[in-house]
């Protein structure tokens, strides 16, 4: 096992733990952070696996992909924080209706 | 509180088999194709760059990055519709803050353009040169400096949109030059990267921290007076 495919691993560990909480957290600060923390996950995927073959030099577009995937994904966290204060604005809560009845 | 119980005892086998089955996908992998590898590599001499990735992002790639640059726009416009402003809090940088950030400003903008040049032959590039550029907004906004409303009204707006403008500009400019969008003729090649990431950068660090501040100033500011 290469460098890359323990990094391509983690990058997999990242994503599930990700997904986790994703559905166990009702909160949608937390629910935020998953998503981002299953993104990590996949962006190091697409990193590690640019380079699985020792002796070969990584190929530079998943790079390029995964710098612009960054890019938009913080902008998309920005956008989500925003969503997610005017449904506190609105609502008063941080959560989705169908959460609170429980 | 049991159902929550449930869906964690229901979800843990089925992410396992999830994840074994991503695990199992990387470990059976074949070997890495040569094929785009070695278009980018024969191509090389003709980006006007030593880096394959900046070579990637702003030449062979442009589309992804002008259209990506679009992304970044359509999120602060996003955000700014939301309306989300809250009451403008007149904060003056604390002695300690202020002779920090009056410290770290150069610096950081110094590594800003460091990345930016360093871009044409090692990692880094517009994207990281703005974020740099975005973070440094950001501690300034933090630490109690404001923008004068002055400028955040039409020269604000005028960087955030420099950089996709500077692109379509350079798309058309290429349309008439060479008959095709974005197709760098390789002698300028060099030339057009770096006018495009330098407006670039501008553009990424303005935005990025326009989306972290989510307020539409402007408006705020002319409600205040």
């Amino acid at each position: 096992m290469t460098a890359a495919i323990f990094y391509a691993l983690v990058g997999i560990a990242l994503f599930c733990t990700g997904l986790f909480g994703l559905i166990i957290n009702s909160h949608l600060l937390r629910k935020i952070l998953a998503i981002n923390i299953m993104g990590s996950g996949v962006f190091l995927v697409l990193v590690a696996l640019a380079k699985r073959t020792e002796n070969m030099p990584a190929d530079p577009v998943p790079h390029a992909m995964v710098i612009t995937g960054i890019v938009v994904a913080i902008s998309a966290t920005a956008l989500a924080l925003t969503l997610m204060l005017k449904v506190v604005k609105e609502t008063g809560h941080a959560t989705f209706p169908d959460d609170e009845e429980k | 509180m049991n159902r929550k119980k449930f869906i964690v005892i229901l979800l843990t086998p089925l992410l396992l088999t999830l994840a074994a089955g991503l695990g199992y996908t990387v470990l059976s992998l074949p070997e890495q194709p040569q094929y785009v590898q070695n278009m980018v590599t024969d191509k090389m001499s003709e980006s006007g760059v030593n880096n394959p990735v900046t070579a990637v992002l702003l030449n062979f790639r442009g589309y992804d990055t002008l259209l990506e640059m679009v992304v970044l726009l359509l999120a602060l416009l996003a955000v700014w519709s939301l309306d989300m402003s809250e009451p403008k809090r007149k904060t003056a940088p604390t002695p300690l803050l202020d002779t920090l950030t009056r410290l770290l400003t150069p610096v950081l903008i110094l590594v800003t353009a460091y990345l930016l040049w360093v871009g044409a032959d090692a990692p880094g590039g517009a994207f990281q040169a703005g974020s740099v550029l975005a973070a440094c907004g950001v501690l300034l906004l933090l630490a109690g400096w404001r923008i004068p409303n002055k400028l955040t009204a039409l020269p604000l707006r005028i960087i955030l949109i420099a950089g996709p403008s500077m692109f379509i500009i350079i798309s058309i400019i290429t349309l008439f030059l060479e008959g095709q969008l974005l197709t760098f003729p390789p002698a300028q090649a060099g030339l057009y990267i770096i006018i495009l990431e330098t407006v670039a950068t501008l553009s990424i660090g303005a935005t990025l921290a326009a989306l972290f501040l989510g307020v539409n100033h402007n408006d705020k500011g002319k409600e205040n007076k």
